[in-house]
């Protein structure tokens, strides 16, 4: 790999070997960021407390975005407070007119929808071909299912009069910072509860854009409150003793820490956590679609996914044959600018995860995988890292069994499909896997024995609002999305 | 009157992997009725029966949740037929343990036979009350489908030694899960006696397994343990402390816990919440695909 410093850092780089790509950006002209923000409280975005702040950036050229207000404990005080007041007339109202407001939402998110996908590929680093094409219409689609599901709930199978549970504490990730928001405001507001939404210290800034788009709705005062801040403002809404409900997304490290928080209070809790999802490839698969379902499956958003399918399972008779496909397709791969619409891998979230990568990925070469790395010239500037293969990988190697969230796939074999089922469920976590083959009895009976939340057969990385996503084991508890996820916003 | 003949008294064991051993401590302690009467010794089981009654349950997890649920539902109406088959033994051991009157004992009992009824009839019924079909917005085959989250230590009820007993222990294993079950420590023969209402019943052996102690020592080490998916932490009512060590233990591998309700009323309709409260969701994708030309009106 070449770091090529001649190379303009704000276009993609051109794969080897082919043709190149003319510059294509989308123009951040549509996005206006402030040079500050407040944390948006009780219907007004106002100051921290004690006035602190922290500076978002732009993982792709580590330029400054904005400033935004860092909340403390007295902050989160004023917001779950505000949250509480709410409640009062936000659960009281009917159904249907809670669902006007989400339809609402839908509406004005699909109105500004260019405008938060640029802003979100700015604040996040992925290429605005995905936040353009898969963040947004999910986020939109999301609050328009809840939407429906408001003034419905007697009939959702939790009883015939479900209540809301309270204020809801949320905490979501950096990975898709719009859409875990999406994931955990709608339907959280559709059955009547009132929330508390921590967004990840190094994205705020779509969450508080969306603290606008409640604005234009009408939503009334301190139904939705936004907290930016870092782990100690998380950590201080969800241990609040004015909270009855926890939702989280992120490490298992911390959802263990916030499970053991909770204990004995009775606080409500659910926890969608990493994962280490096995892509499983049988010798009569379709290898071109198979290569373009591992490609999705551990590239999608430079593989920051906790439900990435981070671990090849290949049939030991297609290895070859499937690997130099995979490799062929992995020098096509543009790396570079995320908001040039031909980008297919943009940059990594932060240096921290960025540092995090480069140590796995080290310690697969050192524990004696064998490293291959895709060429492609990485802009100067900013946190990159080349998509990796390690190939001769053990079970043992920490790039088999720990979550790397980047864009690293290691890839192992297997004879049977029991070694493959085996190898699969051989990992503490339970999220995500897929399975590749024609033979549909085959699909039907290794479906059934992953011990994971969602199983993609002959796809992957697929997602929808009407589809429960969740996971088994030390992936977490609870589910999102579809009926299922009204559960853990109701009382039953 | 000395025509009368010496009873022979049942030397209570514990139950696990389908057999019937005493603790590998050793220890017994005394049980005894409301009155203070001693009614037997039963084993106080160790933080080892504990952790081998794990091994057993892990066991016999695939083959019980791999069974179809129709077989699981019929398994469980063969506990209530052999359950009601020994409704005098259970009557007089419920009244014993529980200072109640025989009516009011044989009642505890019908009801917890009719519970095993009412649970064997959802095992064949709760997927499709629960799973289906997620209408997506794409070209996809889309469904959802519960199943069993795995081995579950249940802390049995205090206060309903067989009643309170079968509405935990049924609920978690008809669909599919493997139990170890930790007894009311104070009036632990009813479970014990169940042991061997469920060996005769075509429950496969580890399927479920019954240990009798203390709560408070043998709850720590399943609640820790690395192969237990989940809690249910009904016996613990009453005692938010161990309630809440327990539940700072099972976070450690994330287990599923349910909570004590503060009030159980084990005689009220049931509900599917003990049922779900033990259920994974998985959802699985697949393309339709077309049927060739793109506008088919096939």
């Amino acid at each position: 790999m070449t770091n090529d410093a001649t190379h303009p850092s704000g276009s993609p780089a051109a794969p080897a070997g082919l043709f190149s790509y003319a510059p294509a950006p989308e123009s951040r002209a549509v996005v206006d960021i402030a040079p500050s923000y407040g944390l948006f409280v009780d219907g007004e975005f106002r100051e921290a407390a004690d006035g602190g702040v922290m500076t978002t950036l732009s993982p792709a050229t580590e330029e400054k975005l904005s400033e935004v207000a860092h909340a403390g404990e007295a902050d989160v005080d004023a917001a779950v407070r505000a949250a509480r007041t709410a409640f009062t007339g936000w659960s009281a109202l009917p159904g249907a007119e809670r669902a006007k407001y989400l339809f609402r939402i839908a509406r004005i998110i699909q109105e500004r929808s260019r405008e938060l996908a640029v802003l979100e590929t700015l604040d996040n680093g992925k290429p605005i071909k995905e936040s353009r094409d898969a963040d947004l219409p999910l986020v939109a689609a999301h609050f328009f299912y809840y939407a429906g599901w408001a003034d419905k709930l007697e009939h959702a199978g939790f009883g015939p009069a479900p209540r809301p549970v309270g204020v809801a504490a949320q905490v979501i990730p950096w990975n898709f910072p719009l859409l875990m928001l999406a994931w955990k405001v709608a339907p959280a507001l559709a059955c009547g509860n009132t929330v508390v939404l921590k967004p990840a210290e190094t994205t705020p800034l779509s969450a508080l854009f969306f603290a606008d788009i409640c604005r234009q709705a009408g939503l009334p005062r301190g139904v939705v409150n936004i907290l930016t801040g870092d782990g100690a403002t998380g950590a201080a809404l969800v241990g609040h003793g004015g909270v009855d409900k926890v939702a989280f997304t992120g490490s298992t490290a911390v959802g263990k820490e916030i499970a053991r928080t909770v204990a004995g209070t009775g606080k409500r809790l659910t926890l969608e956590l990493g994962g280490k999802g096995a892509n499983i490839v049988f010798d009569d698969a379709p290898l071109d679609q198979a290569v373009e379902g591992i490609v999705n499956g551990v590239f999608f958003n430079q593989g920051q996914v906790c439900c990435a399918g981070s671990r090849l399972l290949v049939q030991e008779s297609v290895h070859d044959e499937l690997l130099t496909a995979l490799q062929r397709r992995l020098r096509t791969l543009r790396v570079g600018d995320p908001l040039d619409k031909n980008t297919d891998v943009g940059a990594i979230n932060s240096a921290e995860q960025l540092a995090r990568i480069t140590e796995l990925a080290d310690s697969g070469e050192a524990e004696g995988a064998q490293r291959w790395t895709a060429p492609c010239d990485l802009p100067s500037q900013g946190y990159w890292f080349a998509p990796t293969l390690f190939l001769g990988v053990s079970q043992a190697h920490r790039v088999a069994r720990e979550e790397i969230f980047g864009p690293v796939l290691s890839v192992l074999t297997f004879r049977t499909p029991e070694e493959a089922v085996a190898k699969a469920n051989n990992t503490p976590y339970g999220l995500s896997a897929g399975v590749w083959t024609e033979k549909g009895s085959r699909i039907l009976a290794v479906s059934q024995r992953l011990r994971a939340g969602v199983v993609w057969a002959n796809t992957f990385n697929k997602f929808d609002p009407t589809s429960p996503f969740g996971g088994y084991r030390e992936s977490g508890f609870g589910r999102e999305g579809g009926r299922h996820g009204l559960e853990a916003y109701l009382e039953h | 009157m000395s025509t009368d003949r010496l009873n022979v008294l049942k030397t209570y064991k514990l139950y696990v992997g389908g057999k019937f051993p005493r603790s590998e401590s050793g220890r017994v302690y005394e049980v005894t009725d409301s009155k203070g009467n001693w009614l037997a010794n039963a084993p106080r089981s160790s933080r080892k029966d504990a952790r081998d009654a794990v091994v057993a349950a892990r066991k016999a997890f695939g083959g019980w949740s791999g069974a179809t649920a129709y077989n699981r539902g019929q398994v469980l109406y063969r506990v209530a037929e052999m359950l009601e088959g020994r409704r005098d033994q259970f009557t007089a051991e419920v009244a014993a343990a529980e200072g109640l009157s025989r009516a009011k004992a044989a009642a505890q009992v019908d009801a917890a036979v009719d519970r095993w009824v009412w649970y064997a009839g959802w095992s064949d019924k709760v997927a499709q009350v629960v799973g289906g079909a997620n209408p997506v917005a794409g070209p996809y085959f889309n469904l959802s489908t519960p199943e069993p989250t795995g081995v579950v230590a249940v802390i049995a009820p205090a206060g309903s030694s067989l009643l309170g007993l079968v509405s935990v222990v049924a609920p978690v294993i008809v669909t599919g899960n493997t139990a170890v079950v930790v007894a009311d420590e104070s009036a632990p023969l009813p479970a014990l006696s169940l042991a061997e209402v469920l060996a005769t019943s075509d429950v496969p052996g580890g399927v479920v397994n019954v240990l009798s102690g203390s709560a408070a020592e043998l709850g720590a080490p399943l609640a820790a343990h690395q192969d237990v998916n989940a809690v249910d932490l009904a016996g613990t009512a009453g005692d938010t402390g161990l309630a809440t060590e327990l539940e700072v233990a099972a976070a450690d591998n994330l287990k599923r816990v349910l909570r004590p309700a503060p009030t159980a009323d084990w005689s009220a309709a049931p509900g599917t919440g003990r049922m779900l409260a033990f259920l994974e969701t998985k959802t699985v994708w697949h393309p339709t695909g077309g049927l060739g030309a793109a506008g088919s009106s096939y």
